[in-house]
This record gives structure tokens, sequence and C-alpha cells, in this order.
């Protein structure tokens, strides 16, 4: 069987694990981009939950669809309040597609939702395309199958065969199935092993063990339902390669096996397999399904966690200001909307003599749909640029005047695109800032002339000061960039005493603890030379490396807004 | 196929390891005045089957029964309330989830639009903080919420009143409620100001052990498969922390903190360098409640030692440069300073 027959396989087994206990599994996180395969698949979810009620979703819902909410429209009509249903009102399935734009807002109330076990489930369908473009953590942890179809070709993706017969006769048998003990401590030891620190996922893997046991027709779970579960659940959140089976960890060894041990193993051997122990089978069998590139992916994983908004939902900004009001106007009220009361009435006043002919009711207001007013907010989401300026006597004589004329260059480009602009200068034994973030143009411009220059370069001391910046620059819901303009050799050290091998150090530990940060960042070489010392400054700051020996103010500045643009 | 009728919430006492964690929630059961609670850690690690086992094993609180703000006496309704049912009945602590990207009106409560369309009322509708009144307010991802919510809350139960000024309304109610944060400290941070306005921070982390972890798994299972059972299997366990909970309650009036203690406190804080004095305050008002659960009369450098992490941890400058973690460095202090 080639591994897209094997995996069209557990999809199949996959999905009808889900038919059988929804509610326990909790939902499946289905990774494929639009496309036959995935139409496949989902006429296969069709068939499979008949008679369940099913409903769609999409990413931008708001909260009066979810939990219900006022119909206006009813309410103003009748005079009393006239309320719908909601979206997770009662048992269904909810079906989520373009799952990798929900919002954390959203994703917080759906796991609310599958936590509360009121029979609600999710199939979230994930069409990334980047690795960073995924599905919250919070709720894909609470989704215990995980399936990734992004290799799967069509000509191995046969019309999905579910017996819906079986699936009835299993349903009844589901409650009767029983987990041997020794089961229990097998999938919390893969778990462990695999690097899963969740414990919801190996009791979503006894779940799904017990489904599969169901199916199979069998009382008790069995050693191949445990395959599946370590499949389908445990290896996708794999976020290590275990340890390899050549040494054992010394405590399940020395140990006589217990009874129960023991007859698992047996029963291992009696299915004619390999004499490894069961745990280290099923770590086999994880394994297999592990991914080559695993530790990239996590990398990639990781960082798309780190950055605010990269996952494909948006630049949207916590925490920003709440904006400049602007006029109301007329729209639908529900969720976030908050209604514009004065306006409202304002907007209804001159229909009431009218309305109340009309209707002949006289003891009340005459308020229709079309009266309601909205407030609106503008939000703008602010960038800050911190430049961090080398003002060392080595730069000094030759660079400064320009490094000044760069950045009042890109400070009329800020002040035209509302960027706020900082500046941290260092020199002799420390740095300072000389600028919190902020649009003056000319404040800036007056303490940018003021900068005076000389003495040692604690290249460490002002990135430090960078890095407190562009956290207090966050904290207010901007989004920070450094810029950091220097000719490169680092002589004064954290404490501010010359010492050039210390200083050096302590850049670098700097550097890597604002990349761990995920700030973006760019080093501007100001040096008559290239120096070499700084490519690397910029690598363990993940950052892109320019060297302008020769550059103009003008072609600094270029320079700089080109890659921030890009950042 | 889940018999509902017996459900409860997962019961406290079953919750295997996360010592700290426990620790501190029911610290703040004894003396709500030591502020919240923030617990920062893993996914899967139990957070929030901690604060609803807490709140179902803490005494029921007699309430009016129509009072929109859990008032315990008919005295105390805010006199918006049109309350119809003045009866006196017993209610479980209320635990209040704040959800994520709630907008400020459904959190200190709004003019009721319904009533001032249909009928042209000017009335007011009170919002989780009303609702919160005398129990738990949970926030599941605080460090992803607003920052001017966060900012709201924790002023709301510092004051202990929640008071709206807006759309020509002009409301106060009295919200006291202990503030439970969680989040994942991956997923952003909280600013600094907001962290020490926590009473009490811990770290919760996947235990490590496997048999530790079967045992969660064991015991989850089970309760997954047999609500009824495991609960009445846990229920005498639960009661006697209860009964612990109940009588610490009362004795802490008792509690006495000498001098050296209060000497003790200050050299702690100091030597931190942690911002301001909540820092002594709080490590002052825990180590009190937790000499009251232990049934001690007097305060002891124990007590302080016990407690000195998870009251002061989130109080230091963060050096970005140290990887070793708060934890560590307060341990360490408070081993110099109380040798």
């Amino acid at each position: 069987m080639t591994d897209g027959e094997e995996r069209w396989q557990r999809v199949n087994l996959a999905l009808a694990c889900f038919a059988l206990d929804p509610a326990a599994l909790g939902g499946i996180w289905l990774r494929a981009r639009v496309g036959p395969v995935r139409d496949r698949v989902q006429k296969g979810f069709e068939t499979a939950l008949q008679g369940l009620s099913l409903r769609r979703l999409h990413p931008g819902i708001g909260d009066d669809a979810l939990f219900g909410g006022i119909d206006l429209a009813a309410t103003l009509a009748e005079g009393h309040v006239v309320r719908t249903r909601g979206i997770l009102d009662g048992r269904a399935i909810l079906l989520m597609p373009m799952a990798e734009r929900i919002k954390p807002g959203l994703a917080a109330r759906l796991a609310t939702a599958i936590d509360a076990r009121k029979g609600l489930s999710l199939i979230a369908f994930d069409e990334g395309a980047e690795p960073e473009e995924t599905l919250p953590p919070a709720l894909a942890d609470r989704l215990a199958i995980h399936l990734d179809l992004a290799a799967q070709g069509l000509s191995d993706a046969p019309e999905l065969a579910l017996d819906l017969a079986a699936l009835a006769e299993a349903r009844l048998l589901l409650p009767r199935v029983t987990v041997p003990d020794s089961a229990i401590c097998e999938m919390a030891e893969v778990a462990a092993r695999l690097g899963i620190g969740s414990l919801r996922a190996p009791l979503q893997a006894l779940a799904l063990a017990r489904a599969s046991a169901a199916l199979m027709g069998e009382y008790r779970v069995e050693h191949a339902d445990l395959t599946l579960a370590v499949e389908l659940v445990l290896a996708p959140r794999a976020t290590q390669l275990p340890q390899s089976t050549q040494e054992p960890p010394p405590d399940t060894e020395p140990d006589p096996p217990s009874p129960e041990e023991a007859d698992t193993a047996d029963e291992g051997d009696d299915q004619n397999q390999t004499d490894l122990p069961p745990v280290e089978m099923l770590i086999e069998a994880a394994k297999a399904m592990l991914p080559p590139d695993l530790l990239a992916r996590l990398q990639a994983g990781r960082a798309a966690r780190q950055a605010p908004a990269a996952n494909g939902s948006g630049a949207a900004k916590k925490g920003n200001r709440r904006g400049r009001p602007l006029p109301s106007r007329p729209g639908r009220m529900g969720g976030d909307a908050r209604v514009d009361l004065v306006a409202t009435l304002r907007a209804a006043a001159p229909w009431q003599p009218m309305r109340r002919k009309a209707s002949g009711v006289h003891d009340r207001l005459h308020i229709q749909m079309s009266d309601i007013r909205l407030r609106q907010f503008e939000e703008t989401s602010d960038r800050a640029i911190i430049f961090v300026v080398d003002a060392s006597g080595s730069a000094a004589l030759a660079r400064l005047g320009e490094a000044k004329g760069a950045i009042e260059l890109l400070l009329g480009e800020a002040y035209a695109r509302r960027d706020h602009v900082a500046l941290v200068a260092f020199r002799g034994d420390g740095a300072e800032v000389l600028l919190p973030p902020t649009r003056s143009l000319v404040q800036t411009k007056r303490r940018l002339a003021q900068l005076p220059g000389g003495g040692g370069t604690p290249l460490a001391a002002g990135l430090k000061a960078a890095l407190e910046l562009a956290l207090l620059a966050q904290g207010k819901g901007m989004t920070a960039s450094l810029a950091l303009l220097t000719d490169g050799r680092a002589n004064v050290d954290l404490a501010g005493i010359a010492n050039r091998a210390q200083a050096g150090t302590d850049a670098t530990a700097m550097a890597k603890a604002i990349r761990a940060r995920a700030i973006p960042a760019l080093v501007i070489d100001t040096g008559l030379r290239p120096t070499p010392g700084l490519a690397t400054l910029a690598g363990d700051l993940g950052a892109p490396y320019l060297a302008l020996p020769r550059a103009d103010a003008r072609a600094l500045s270029a320079a700089v807004d080109a890659s921030l643009n890009l950042a | 196929m889940k018999d509902v009728t017996l459900t409860g919430p997962f019961p406290f006492s079953a919750i295997v390891g996360q010592e700290d964690m426990k620790l501190a929630m029911i610290l703040t059961a004894i003396d709500p005045g030591i502020g919240g609670v923030l617990v920062f850690g893993d996914r899967g690690t139990g957070k929030s089957t901690a604060v609803r086992g807490l709140a179902a094993l803490l005494p029921p609180i007699s309430a009016v029964a129509g009072c929109p703000v859990n008032s315990a006496h008919e005295g105390d309704i805010p006199e918006w309330a049109q309350v119809s049912d003045t009866a006196i009945i017993e209610k479980p602590t209320p635990v209040i989830d704040l959800p994520l990207g709630a907008t400020e009106d459904r959190v200190v409560g709004a003019l009721d639009i319904e009533k001032a369309l249909t009928r042209g009322e000017k009335a007011f509708e009170p919002g989780l903080l009303a609702r919160a009144n005398r129990g738990y307010l949970y926030i599941d991802e605080v460090n992803l919420l607003e920052d001017h919510l966060v900012d709201l809350l924790l002023d709301v139960a510092q004051s202990g009143l929640n008071v709206v000024e807006r759309e020509g309304l002009s409301i106060r109610h009295a919200a006291r409620f202990v503030l439970v944060g969680s989040g994942n400290p991956e997923e952003g941070e909280l600013r600094p100001q907001l962290l020490d306005r926590f009473g009490l921070s811990v770290d919760v982390t996947s235990p490590k052990d496997i048999d530790t972890r079967i045992t969660v798994i064991r015991r989850r299972d089970s309760y997954d498969r047999d609500p009824g059972g495991f609960l009445t299997e846990w229920r005498s366990t639960d009661m006697e922390l209860r009964a612990r909970i109940v009588s610490a309650r009362a004795g802490l009036g008792h509690v006495e903190a000498g001098e050296p203690i209060l000497r003790d406190c200050a050299e702690l804080c100091v030597a931190l360098g942690s911002d301001g004095l909540r820092g002594e305050l709080t490590l002052l008002r825990a180590a009190r409640a937790l000499a009251a659960f232990d049934g001690d009369r007097v305060v002891t450098r124990d007590h302080l030692r016990r407690v000195a992490p998870a009251a002061l941890r989130h109080r230091l400058r963060r050096d970005p440069l140290d990887e070793a973690g708060s934890t560590t460095r307060v341990t360490r202090v408070v081993e110099e300073v109380l040798a």
C-alpha cells in the first residue's frame, strides 16, 4: 500500500470514529486546501454524520449569531423582546471553513463551548497555505483528530466507504467498551515521550481508542485501537523526536512486568508482531507518522505564535487606542456594535406622529430597523520605529552627520504615515533614550541636532535601552521595529566598563534577547568599510544587514524604508 | 449518553499535583482581600478545572433571590434594581467567565437597549461584574484581553465598587470578587503595571513525571465515564477541605504577625527591589491566611517562606538576560534574607 492509500484509510477510520462519539473527541482539525480531495472528505462527513445536526460557521461570526441575540426587526415590530437562537445552542456538529482565520476571541468561545461537553463538536477546515497560517493553538488542543491532507493525491483518494449500519451497531456497543488500565499508562507514556505537554491529548487518544474498538465490534480496547489513536491523536502533536528504542528509559525495563503489562505483551506476541514492549511499538507507530522536517515545522509554529499578526487573520492590534469617534451611521444592531441611542431617537423622532397614526398605538415609541444608528470608531494600528544611533567617537567622525540626515528624512516620511519615532543614542559608558515614541517632528529634529558624539561604543547598552522601549511601545499596542545604525566596534560592556571581549558577548546576548521577542530589526553598517562582526550581529538579531559605507542620507533612508516596509 | 443530572465540576481535591496553584486559590478563598490570582502556564494543566472545582467546594452564599448583584441583605440591594423577590436563598458561590473579546458594555453593564427602544424606559442592564459580586471572575487567556478592559477589571477588583457613568446613567454597585486570570506566556505577556496588581501569581507546568501523568489521566477518565460515582467518591475529601477553609476564615482575625515578621517582609521586598508597598502587604496577608489555614495562631518565617514566591515573583523588575526565571530569584533571596 502506498503512503497515500494508507493515509486515506486513516482518514476513513478517523471519520468513522468521530461519527461514533463526536462529543468526547471534540472535533477534527483538517488541514487541506480547497480541492477535489477535500470535497471527497466533506462528502464523507455528510454521509457519516447523517441524522446529526450540522451547522456551518464562518470565522467572522459575531456573538449574537453564536449565543443568540435580540431579533431587532421582530422586537421592534411586536413591542416585546424576541430572541434568536444561537448557533451554539443544543447538540450539533459545527463546520468551520477557513478555520486558519479564526481570531483568538472566537477560538476562546468555541473552546469553552467544546469544554462544556454539552454535545458540541467542531470540524475545522484549515486552508492555510503557509506553515504560519494555522488554527489558534487553544482551539487545536481541544480537537482530538489532526489530519493533514496537503500531500494527498486524488488518485489515492477514492470515495470514502462508510457503512452506516455498522456505525449504528458500533454506537450501541460504545458505552460498554472497557479500557484496560495498562492502556491508560501506555497512552500517558507515549504522550510524554513525544513531548506533548497537554494532558488533554492522552485523554482524547483514549476516547478515540474506545471508538475504534466499538467500530471493530470489540468490548475491550486492543493494541490495534491504541495504535490508531497514537497515529491520529498523539503523533500530529509531537514536539520532539522520541528517544531511540535502543536505550529504553531505565524505569520501564528493570521492573518485573506487572500482570497487566504481561497480559498486553502476550497479546502483542499473539499478533505475531515484534517482541518490543507495547509502549515501544506505539512509539514506532508514532515515529512512522512524524514528518521528517518536524523540528523545522515546530520552529515555524513558534514563530507564528510570537509574531502578533502572522495568523492570516489580518493585523488585529491588541490594546490599541480605541480610536477617534466618527459620525454614527445606520446599521444593524448586534455583536460588538454599539447603538448610538441619541442619534437613533433623533432619526426616529420626525416619524412618530405618522407611525402612531398608522399603528394606532399611542403609548410607546415607534422605532424601526431603519432608525438604528451605530457608533463608529476609527482604529489605527501604529508603528513605532526606534532608531538606535551610535554616537561614539569612531562613528561621530565620519557618519554621525549622515545618520542624522537619514533619520530626518525618515521622520518626514513617518510623519506623513503617522508613524511614531523614538531615538536611542549610545556613547561613552551608556545609552540614553533621547526621545520616547513620538510623532512630534520638531522635537525629534531638535534633539537630534543636539546629539553630541564621542567616547566608546556601548552597543549592548544601546540595544538594551531599545528593547525596553520596544516592549513599552508594544504594551501600548504599537508595532515596534528597531533600526540600528552603528559602525559596530563594541568596546564598552553593559556595566559601562571598557572591555572589548565582554562588550562583544553582551551585545550578542542582547541581540538574541531581542530576537526571542520577535521584534523586527534592521542593522545598518555606517563604518567606512563593512565590519564583518556586524553581519554576525544582524544574524543574531534575525535582521537584514545593510552595509552602506558610501551611502548618503537619501540612500540610507530609502534602504530603511524598504526593509521596514517588507518586515 | 451521559447522566446529566449527576454532573458537577471536577472535584478540587482530585486535582493531581499543582500544589502551588491550589494553595494560592485556597488562600484567596480564605482572605479575598489578598487580591486576584494569576495562573500562567501550558495548556491542559487544569487551570480552569481548578477554578471551577474551588467554587463548587466553597460553602454556598446566602443572597437575596432576585438581586442582580447577589446582595446578602435586603438593605444592600442597589436602588436601581427593581427586585420583586426578596426572599433570602442559598446559592453556590458564583464563578463568572469573562469571555475574550467581551465588550465593555457586557462587562460593566450598560443602558438596557431593549427596554429603551421598546418601552422608552431608561433602565440599567447589569454586566458580568454585577453577577460576579461575592464570587469569582475567571478570565482565561487574560494576556490576550484588551488592556483597557484589564485596567478596568483590576480597578474594580481593588475598589470593590463598579461605577458606570455613561449614556445618561449614573449607577454604582458593589463588585467584590476574586479575579482569577490564566494564560499562556508564549502568546503574549501582561504589562508589569497589571502584573503588580494581581495578589498572587503561580506558574504551572504539565507534570513531567509519568506516574503523575498516569494518575491525572486515570482520574479524569473515570470522571468522564461516571461523573456521579467519581463525585461521590471524592465528596468527603472535598468536604474536609471545605471545613478547613471555613475554620480558617473564622480564625483569620486572630492570627498575629509580630514585629520581626513585618521586618522580614520589608527586608524581603527591599532585597528583591519590588516597587511600591503592595508586595509587603500581599505577602503579609497571604502568610496570615496560610497560618490560619494551618490552624496556627502566629505567623512564622516558615509561612513567609511558603508564600513568598507566589506573592512576589511577578513584582520583580524584568531582566531580559535572566534565563533562570523569577521564582528562582525569589527563592534565592528568601533563603538569604531568612537564613
